[in-house]
């Protein structure tokens, strides 16, 4: 298993914990990301600006993974919907791809044929080394841990990009990946509700409702934690937590940790391998378990 | 907002224009169910953003109310309303289409528009520094350096730069 890793811009910068566990976890279940420094921007920001900057964009980081024969490994939420939305749209149009292609080949000098897969970590996790694997690899006893999955919208919509691998009203694959590690996957009112990222620059107040609600729900159903896939939603989860307790005058105080964190823990890696000091808020249920 | 429209001001080539848009093809199915307005989790939060009004708006040829609104700004691009549509409007692209419209036609949110200048001069929405980059040696995580260039040829190509000029060069 060797794949292109996509981190996209958010969460080199803005969540190392997710990416150093992303890294230890995959090394240790024998899948081999490779760096293409190349990378850009996904495409997301203009798709709302501009459509075919926006697509350029996307194609151009397909073209420079598929220049190493590389699938594409995202941790990123957005940046996967974003690329294999764009992916999707050329492998089924050879005339699109052509228009596109040519553009692509005057600005930039590559060329994308259509060859490769962009698929997410999580979903990477769940199809290619698989519930049993990750069963096998566990060290550490997660039982007790009660936890909330947060899927996210781009990791499984729109379902063409995605294969319709797994589905949106009723997922399962997170909370699976989750209980493969013996934790609890709880249910939540509003499991399936958007972060609200997407319109965070646009009107921070309306964007901040929406982790409110979400925050508020989870607490109320019993979480240790929320478990997110996406460095975007973990932003506004974890990094707004204070400004939404501020606003609305409440205390959470929920941890907030990415899926690979966890299964890192599980698998016996260290709290420092798996980025456990750099979560904001911190569980002191998880750094018990860390060894 | 009036409750009443005045005919006078609706402009029918307005769904025709978002029509033509990569994303806006389906907006004359829609036959107003709310199925979107329903889903929104934007919706829940505020009355300010409601999808199947603005379907309704820009059918009707609202066209300044349209495009000059903030609110065709608040989808947080989720997809719930893309998925239950039974008329496959593809009411997420339909938003980006009318967006891409408004842009062209000079309205563009302002967080928007330093999107576009980071891209232009990063390459990405974020700046990686050499600052970013200690820290992430501090983890042990590789170095990684902006690579803008292809960005600057691309808005040129496309004519986004003309579109969208860079901070304090033009209008």
């Amino acid at each position: 298993m060797r794949y292109a890793l996509y981190l996209g811009c958010t969460a080199p910068v803005r969540a190392m914990n997710y990416e150093l566990a992303a890294r230890h976890t995959a090394s240790r279940l024998g899948i081999e990301l490779v760096d293409i420094n190349d990378f850009g921007c996904c495409g997301f920001p203009l798709k709302s600006v501009h459509h075919q900057s926006a697509l350029l964009l996307s194609v151009r980081n397909l073209a420079l993974a598929e220049e190493q024969g590389l699938d594409i490994c995202a941790l990123c939420s957005s940046c996967t919907g974003t690329l294999a939305e764009a992916n999707h749209a050329l492998q089924g149009d050879a005339e699109l791809r052509e228009r596109v292609n040519e553009e692509l080949e005057a600005t930039t000098g590559r060329r994308y044929n259509g060859t490769i897969r962009v698929r997410h970590l999580a979903r990477i996790l769940y199809e290619e080394v698989g519930l049993e694997r990750i069963r096998q690899a566990v060290t550490v006893d997660l039982s007790g841990l009660r936890l909330a999955a947060h899927y996210g919208c781009h990791y499984l919509k729109p379902i063409e990009a995605h294969d319709g691998f797994d589905d949106p009203e009723n997922p399962h694959s997170l909370d699976q990946l989750i209980e493969a590690l013996g934790a609890s996957s709880i249910h939540y009112e509003g499991w399936d509700q958007c972060c609200g990222g997407g319109i965070l620059g646009a009107d921070e107040e309306t964007a901040l409702a929406l982790p409110h609600l979400k925050l508020e729900r989870a607490v109320a159903a019993g979480a240790d934690a929320l478990v997110v896939i996406c460095p975007f939603c973990d932003i506004m989860y974890e990094l707004q937590q204070r400004r939404i307790e501020k606003m609305y005058d409440t205390r959470y105080n929920l941890p907030v940790v990415f899926y690979p964190q966890l299964l890192g823990l599980a698998m016996g890696l260290s709290a420092d391998e798996v980025g456990l000091p750099l979560n904001r808020v911190k569980s002191r249920k998880l750094m018990e378990m860390a060894r | 907002m009036d409750t009443v429209i005045d005919a006078s001001q609706m402009d029918p080539t307005l769904a025709d224009q978002i029509a033509a848009e990569p994303g806006g093809e389906h907006i004359r199915r829609c036959f107003a169910c709310g199925t979107c307005t329903a889903s929104c989790p934007v919706r829940e939060v505020t009355e300010h953003y409601n999808p199947r009004r603005i379907i309704r708006m820009a059918v009707l040829g609202l066209r300044e109310q349209v495009l000059s609104s903030d609110f065709i700004w608040l989808c947080s691009t989720c997809y719930s309303c893309y998925e239950r549509c039974p008329q496959d409007v593809r009411i997420t692209e339909l938003m980006h289409a009318i967006k891409n419209v408004a842009v062209r036609e000079g309205y563009i949110h302002p967080s928007f528009r330093m999107q576009v200048d980071l891209l232009r001069h990063h390459g990405r929405l974020y700046d990686l520094t050499e600052f970013e980059n200690e820290r992430r040696a501090e983890q042990g995580l590789p170095a990684i350096t902006e690579q803008a260039a292809d960005f600057g040829k691309v808005f040129v190509a496309t004519g986004l730069d003309e579109l969208i000029q860079p901070e304090g060069e033009g209008a």
